[in-house]
């Protein structure tokens, strides 16, 4: 401080800096929000502080460990539960592939177009959630699969209960998964009573998703179960995404007011699922690559 | 005679007691180059730790306060160019808006520049309160970014993160001077 005087410095003075400084960050801001042209340069910083994150799940490592430490005293118990929980599954999954059969059968008989094509035969990558933000208003959480273990742009993210997001950024060891509430997210959907479709789109809030462009006298009532519909390619058909929470229906608006409440432990879980789909997945960036062959 | 003794020694006494407060006051060594980057890589792998939902409101922005403790006690050797590089490793890692942390931290800095000669007048308890200021602005500015980019407002609870820093700010600050405390020699003279 004392070695420096005021007198003999050089460079521009601690506000020109900010100005710099500042103008700069605006148009790193503004790049982000509207054009999106240079994803290499978050991709680079992302590369750099890989192993700081790698660091920072040290300690979440260790207590796995000793969590599954614990664990290990209980195995018998959890073997057989296990085992039991595997006779009932088998049994749902035999009456299931009786019933895909007996659905085949009738389709022929009606004649009726194959639909959806059931693509059940999904691949699924086990990932850890390296990250979650602290900003309440970013709705992102960060895994530790990337570009390296295959990892594709638009997959989606599931738990074992439902739909937790989608895939939006890569990194080659990591990614970045938009959840559902995101406000910018939604999921085509169908009503499992009745087959209702529709689109569902997060609010920005924790465990509001809403339901829109349903009209007034949509037949839909609280508890309903929604799972996606397999529409757009992105979802596989029948995963659990939602269950209608609350109904306004004010005949002043066009549309009923319908909340869901997200099935997935959203913001709960450690080990998501990341499912791989054979379809081209059809994503903002993807939107963006149309808009500019079109300006072309 | 006697009288300017009896003076000479209550001067001389004065002089002790002086040069003992003196030497009770801290002195600490200039941090090095390595040691100031050292602290901040420290600060984003905290900031990095993967926490759940209920704790993660309440974690203070350790980047931020180590940011503002060098420009406080070092500031010749704090940058913007730094504080916006910082930024965007947050940036990145946070999954946030590229520029958002980096504009905030770069104001922050700005800030605890204009502020630091004030700020090392007062002991670290009563720093803390106008840290803390810093920290409301640094939140306000990364709140402000957001809604611009189209986020709903996240409410008011989102600023306890300010109300942890200010009450970590003095731990934190004695964390990073410990490395560089003196060791007292008393047969150096």
């Amino acid at each position: 401080m004392t070695a420096d005087p005021q007198f003999f410095r050089h460079g521009p003075g601690p506000f020109a800096r900010l100005f710099v400084f500042a103008l700069l960050a605006c148009i790193l801001i503004a790049e982000d929000l509207r054009f999106k042209r240079f994803p290499e340069l978050r991709q680079a910083v992302g590369i750099v502080i890989f192993p700081l994150q790698k660091i920072a799940y040290i300690p979440t490592n260790i207590y796995d460990q000793i969590e599954k430490l614990i664990a290990s005293f209980y195995l018998v118990e959890e073997n057989q539960w296990l085992k039991q929980q595997y006779q009932e599954d088998r049994e749902k999954l035999l009456k299931l592939q009786s019933l895909e059969a007996e659905n085949v059968q009738l389709r022929k008989l009606l004649g009726a177009m194959q639909g959806i094509e059931a693509d059940t035969h999904t691949q699924a990558v086990m990932a850890e959630i390296l990250y979650t933000p602290r900003d309440p208003f970013n709705h992102k959480i960060t895994l530790n699969k990337g570009s390296q273990h295959d990892i594709k742009l638009g997959q989606a993210v599931i738990d074992d209960q439902g739909i937790v997001g989608q895939i939006t950024r890569i990194y080659p060891w990591s990614s970045e998964v938009t959840l559902l509430i995101d406000k910018n997210h939604s999921v085509p959907v169908q009503v499992v009573r009745n087959g209702l479709r529709s689109v569902i789109s997060g609010t920005g809030k924790q465990d509001a998703l809403l339901l829109r462009y349903l009209s007034v006298n949509t037949d839909i009532i609280p508890g309903d179960l929604l799972v996606t519909s397999g529409i757009g390619g992105i979802y596989p058909p029948g995963i659990p995404v939602a269950t209608v929470d609350k109904i306004e229906r004010d005949p002043v608006d066009d549309f009923a007011h319908i909340i869901g409440t997200p099935i997935a432990g959203v913001d709960r879980n450690r080990q998501v699922l990341i499912l791989s789909l054979t379809p081209p997945p059809t994503d903002e960036l993807a939107e963006t690559v149309k808009i500019e062959s079109q300006s072309k | 005679m006697q009288r300017q003794s009896k003076l000479n020694r209550k001067v001389n006494n004065d002089n002790h007691s002086d040069t003992e407060g003196y030497f009770r006051e801290e002195i600490y060594l200039p941090a090095s180059t390595g040691y100031i980057l050292l602290s901040l890589i420290i600060a984003l792998t905290l900031n990095l730790l993967p926490l759940q939902q209920e704790f993660l409101i309440f974690r203070p922005d350790f980047v931020a306060i180590t940011l503002i403790y060098w420009c406080v006690n070092e500031s010749h050797k704090m940058g913007m160019s730094i504080a916006f590089l910082m930024g965007l490793m947050m940036d990145a890692g946070n999954t946030s808006i590229f520029g958002q942390h980096a504009l905030a931290y770069c104001i922050a800095v700005y800030l605890a520049l204009i502020l630091g000669r004030r700020l090392r007048i007062f002991n670290l308890m009563q720093q803390a309160p106008q840290v803390g200021l810093i920290l409301f602005v640094m939140q306000a500015i990364i709140v402000l970014v957001a809604m611009a980019g189209g986020s709903n407002f996240p409410g008011w609870h989102y600023f306890s993160a300010t109300l942890s820093g200010i009450l970590l700010w003095a731990p934190i600050a004695v964390l990073i001077s410990i490395p560089l405390k003196q060791k007292p020699d008393p047969d150096a003279l």
